[in-house]
């Protein structure tokens, strides 16, 4: 993959702290257009990745490069066609639906903010909503004001962080049909963490298996289960858990 | 800088505002019991001079001055705290928004805020109890700037002490202006207090404005090199709150505390 063509370039990243090593030394790119799922047990270092990506926690050592932009030198300007959410980062339930988004579209400086707003509150049918504090929404309709924020921006960089956890699954249907189809109609490339081994076969094009802070697996979520002896992506999600170190003797 | 990015820091701040009556009412409510209760004491020890001596330019200026400068310091930190409170820390801090955006925007909201204390405490003092500032003259400017200046910076610092002990410190930021005040010589001269104590108060700008207030009351001229240096040290101030901030935000960004604010870990 060329620098060009290449969303987000993470090379030999790493965080410790003191004795305990959160990533370890983890390589990889994502390409325009492409969903990589990013799998792995509770405190396999996947929420501190994303943390580093999003420039909210210092790497130890390593290099992040959100189109070309480093973000440790440039971290505004790696940022500004990068957005998020997260199951863990409700927006300020004190403000409106509408106040929110108008605010993170400032803070993004989002180009034609009124119409994009609209959009968005379209897109995640959110209109009835607009004008309710965030505080007083269900789960399920945060999640949604969540990802209406994530793609104010138009962002080529899309980092979701159990997307849909929250979710009922026709919902979660809904909305992984609309993120596929932003996917589909721009350039955006997407980093997907989910512990829905079905959601993920369906959704991403790529995956990556880390275990300890490291990467152990990656491939295509739809072949690498028989390619290492298993029946589905969930069993091979849990004997990463498991058995991690075999999985890294096979390799 | 960008300023839609102040701006929207600002916003925040109006719609929270405009949205809740127990956030409005406390930029007037304790500055008007202030200035009420302290105008009637003046009223009182009025009546016990035999020199004509007027305890209301004095003390109730006083009184002014200084909640002012406590209103200015508040509305720098109650911005900040919004954000603790709404636990958005992740939210805003993984955005393009930069440190001196985010500041300049609590700051700028700050201004809004106390200025709705101000002219509050200006109405009341001078229409009620008849505070003139003709006394003062145009020397209230720099005394004005030099609390507001003063307040920014230990509004920035509050917040940066809150941010590195996590959300339980909130509880470190009000009693700050009541640590000071012995030493800012607001209602004494620093001719007062001991020695040792003098000595933190020459480091303090509002010592320079309460100084020259009472000069002004009592017939002399004010202290122009004075109010220059109380002017340098708020600056000074400013600028050492502003590296404070930034150290303890880049700490967190090290240390991760950032991203896990709401869990209150001081590591």
């Amino acid at each position: 993959m060329s620098a060009t063509s290449t969303v987000l370039a993470v090379s030999d990243l790493r965080k410790q702290y003191g004795a305990l090593v959160a990533v370890d030394g983890i390589s990889f790119e994502l390409g325009p257009n492409e969903i990589v799922g990013l799998l792995g047990p509770n405190g396999a270092g996947k929420t501190t990745t994303i943390n580093m990506i999003l420039g909210v926690l210092e790497p130890t050592s390593g290099r992040i490069q959100i189109e070309g932009v480093d973000i440790a030198q440039h971290r505004a300007q790696a940022l500004e066609r990068t957005n998020f959410a997260a199951v863990y980062a409700p927006l300020p339930g004190n403000l409106t639906v509408y106040q929110n988004l108008r605010i993170f579209g400032m803070i993004y400086d989002v180009d034609g903010l009124a119409e994009r707003i609209e959009t968005v509150l379209r897109q995640f049918d959110l209109n009835a909503l607009r004008n309710t504090r965030c505080g007083v929404l269900s789960s399920g309709e945060q999640t949604r004001v969540s990802l209406a924020k994530a793609m104010l921006n138009r962002p080529n960089l899309l980092l979701l962080d159990e997307p849909t956890a929250s979710l009922d699954p026709a919902t979660a249907r809904d909305v992984r049909a609309k993120i596929r189809e932003l996917v589909a109609s721009g350039c955006s490339g997407v980093l997907w963490t989910s512990h829905n081994m079905y959601e993920v076969e369906e959704v991403c094009d790529r995956v990556l298996f880390l275990s300890h802070g490291k990467i152990l697996l990656e491939g295509d979520p739809k072949s690498l289960p028989s390619e290492h002896g298993k029946e589905t992506l969930e069993e091979l999600f849990i004997a990463v858990a498991r058995e991690p170190l075999a999985l890294e003797r096979s390799q | 800088m960008r300023f839609t990015r102040v701006s929207a820091i600002v916003l925040r701040q109006f719609y929270l505002l405009r949205g809740s009556p127990a956030r409005v009412i406390p930029l007037f409510a304790w500055v008007t019991i202030d200035i009420v209760l302290w105008g009637f004491i003046t009223r009182y020890l009025n009546t016990f001079t035999r020199s004509n001596f007027n305890f209301v330019p004095a003390l109730l200026g006083a009184v002014l001055l200084w909640d002012f400068f406590i209103r200015v310091m508040q509305g720098v930190s109650m911005a900040f705290l919004e954000d603790v409170w709404s636990r958005s820390f992740l939210n805003i801090f993984a955005t393009p928004l930069s440190i001196s955006e985010y500041v300049s925007g609590l700051v700028l909201s700050s201004i809004a805020t106390s200025s709705v204390g101000l002219l509050v405490m200006l109405f009341l003092a001078i229409v009620v109890f008849g505070l003139s500032f003709f006394l003062y003259g145009l020397v209230m400017i720099p005394f004005l700037l030099i609390l507001f200046a003063f307040g920014i910076a230990l509004g920035i610092a509050a917040s940066a002490i809150v941010l590195r002990l996590g959300p339980a410190a909130e509880w470190f930021v009000w009693p700050i202006p009541a640590l000071i005040s012995p030493f800012a010589a607001v209602f004494y001269p620093l001719s007062t207090l001991p020695r040792w104590m003098r000595s933190i108060s020459y480091a303090l700008p509002p010592s320079y404005v309460f100084e020259n207030l009472r000069a002004i009351i009592s017939g002399h001229a004010v202290s122009t090199s004075s109010l220059v240096v109380g002017g340098c040290l708020a600056t000074l101030d400013i600028a050492i709150a502003g590296w404070f901030f930034g150290s303890v935000y880049r700490n967190a960004v090290r240390t991760g505390l950032i991203a896990r604010y709401s869990a209150e870990s001081v590591s």
